[in-house]
């Protein structure tokens, strides 16, 4: 069985650490299973774990007026999900729910935020990946408020070209 | 100027793609259906209501009907998108320059779909269905709004259960009973695992979306001349003569509607173009 410190190399936001800095994550990690519709996180739950999918789908949703959640946004193999248990107040913003069956390494935020009090060049070292991760979700969050596919012209030729 | 005087087409079948979108199938009333490229667009006249571009979207390998998908944006379109079965309408074209085949054999073709974008890119893919062997991969990406707003959903589902083609679907937002992908499609490009000295990339979907998605692929490695866009500006004869839909030095109806990256890349950042 391979170690969590292994696994870490799949895990895009936490690829390429120094060794020393992948033990010390690594230690905060355990392996877990989720099985279809199980929530990982929950909206307005303290964040005190964050996870790296090895293996499955997990749906980030917000409730609606409805009563239906909307899914935001799906995250696969090799992405985190949840920076929440880095940045006060340490509580989640949304649900996620697992997508069919989920493997994935749950890590103890609390415990993770104690090493980087005590290692600033680890502290520095995560919140810059983190700091990108949120960036590289920022500008999808942006495009997609564009709503370019509900424009009533652009696109192809068809969308309405000559067709006011 | 036989290239300006339409030719009457009769609906033979009428298709409900989404709420605001149908697609057409035309039959000639006399004679023999055009020929035409994947990426070639005609114009269609609905007779009282106007002409407008529309995209080809059928098999260009099966001969006798003309396929059309058209979203209803205007009066023009939203007359083409009523008509029923027997009803005709005024055909001219094929125009424009489409999509270009495999730059060598056994290349991997990309094909990267936004919204309606697909329907321009479907004949494309019928082709490359056909001719299946000339390359080593092929791919769909393929982003809309939400799953309801998916155009050909029967297709992207065989095509997704089959070998033939790798066909990734995401969209902006889904409720819970969505099984696919939610976010925005230069996330499914940069997870591809291309080699992109042999990659070609053909791209169609609203300005924003490709110009996102072109990024991203050029991110990849994929070389400016072996990047495709399917542009749309105001066309209105299709012939170049009128200068509506001039882009820089381009006629988009005549030198498009697809031109290469090394074409668009230095104009699709200009405001006042």
């Amino acid at each position: 069985m391979r170690e969590i410190s292994e696994l870490l190399e799949e895990i895009e936001v936490l690829q390429g650490l120094e060794p020393v800095d992948r033990d010390l994550v690594a230690g905060c990690g355990v392996n877990a299973v989720f099985s279809d519709g199980d929530y990982l996180i929950r909206e307005g739950e303290p964040a005190t774990t964050f996870f790296a999918i090895r293996h499955g789908t997990a749906a980030v949703e917000i409730a609606t007026r409805s009563g239906s959640p909307l899914v935001i946004e799906t995250l696969h193999e090799g992405d985190v999900v949840g920076w929440s248990w880095l940045f006060e107040p340490h509580r989640s913003r949304f649900d996620v729910r697992a997508v069919g069956d989920l493997r994935v390494i749950a890590f103890d935020g609390a415990c993770l935020r104690g090493k980087c009090e005590a290692d600033h060049d680890l502290g520095f070292e995560l919140m810059g990946r983190f700091a990108r991760l949120i960036c590289e979700r920022l500008q999808t969050t942006r495009l997609r408020l564009l709503d370019v596919y509900g424009s009533p012209v652009g696109g192809a030729v068809g969308a309405g070209s000559g067709d006011p | 100027m036989t290239a300006l005087v339409p030719a009457p087409y009769r609906v033979a079948a009428s298709r409900e793609e989404t709420d605001d979108t149908q697609t057409l199938e035309l039959v000639p009333v006399e004679g023999e259906r055009i020929p035409y490229e994947p990426g070639q667009f005609t114009m269609i006249y609905g007779f009282g209501a106007g002409e407008v571009p529309i995209s080809i979207s059928g098999d260009p390998g099966v001969a006798g009907t003309l396929v059309h998908t058209v979203r209803a944006v205007g009066p023009t379109t939203e007359m083409l998108c009523s008509l029923s079965v027997g009803d005709e309408v005024g055909i001219r074209g094929p125009y424009g320059r489409g999509w270009p085949g495999p730059e060598r054999d056994r290349d991997d073709l990309v094909l990267v779909a936004g919204g309606l974008g697909l329907a321009p890119l479907r004949p494309a893919i019928y082709r490359a269905l056909a001719e299946r062997e000339r390359f080593q991969r092929l791919v769909l990406l393929y982003g809309g709004r939400e799953p309801d707003q998916l155009l050909f959903r029967d297709e992207l589902e065989e095509w997704a259960d089959g070998e033939e083609i790798e066909c990734e679907v995401i969209v902006d937002a889904a409720h819970p009973g969505w099984r696919g992908r939610v976010g925005v499609v230069p996330s499914l490009i940069e997870r591809l695992d291309l080699d992109p000295e042999r990659t070609t990339a053909l791209v169609c979907g609203p300005e924003v979306m490709m110009r996102y998605a072109a990024a991203a692929l050029l991110e990849l490695g994929i070389a400016p001349r072996r990047l495709h866009l399917s542009m749309e500006r105001n066309m209105r004869c299709a012939v170049g003569h009128c200068g509506h839909c001039q882009w820089g030095s381009s006629f988009i109806c005549r030198d498009g509607p697809v031109l290469d990256w090394a074409t668009v890349g230095p104009r699709i950042g200009v405001r006042e173009l």
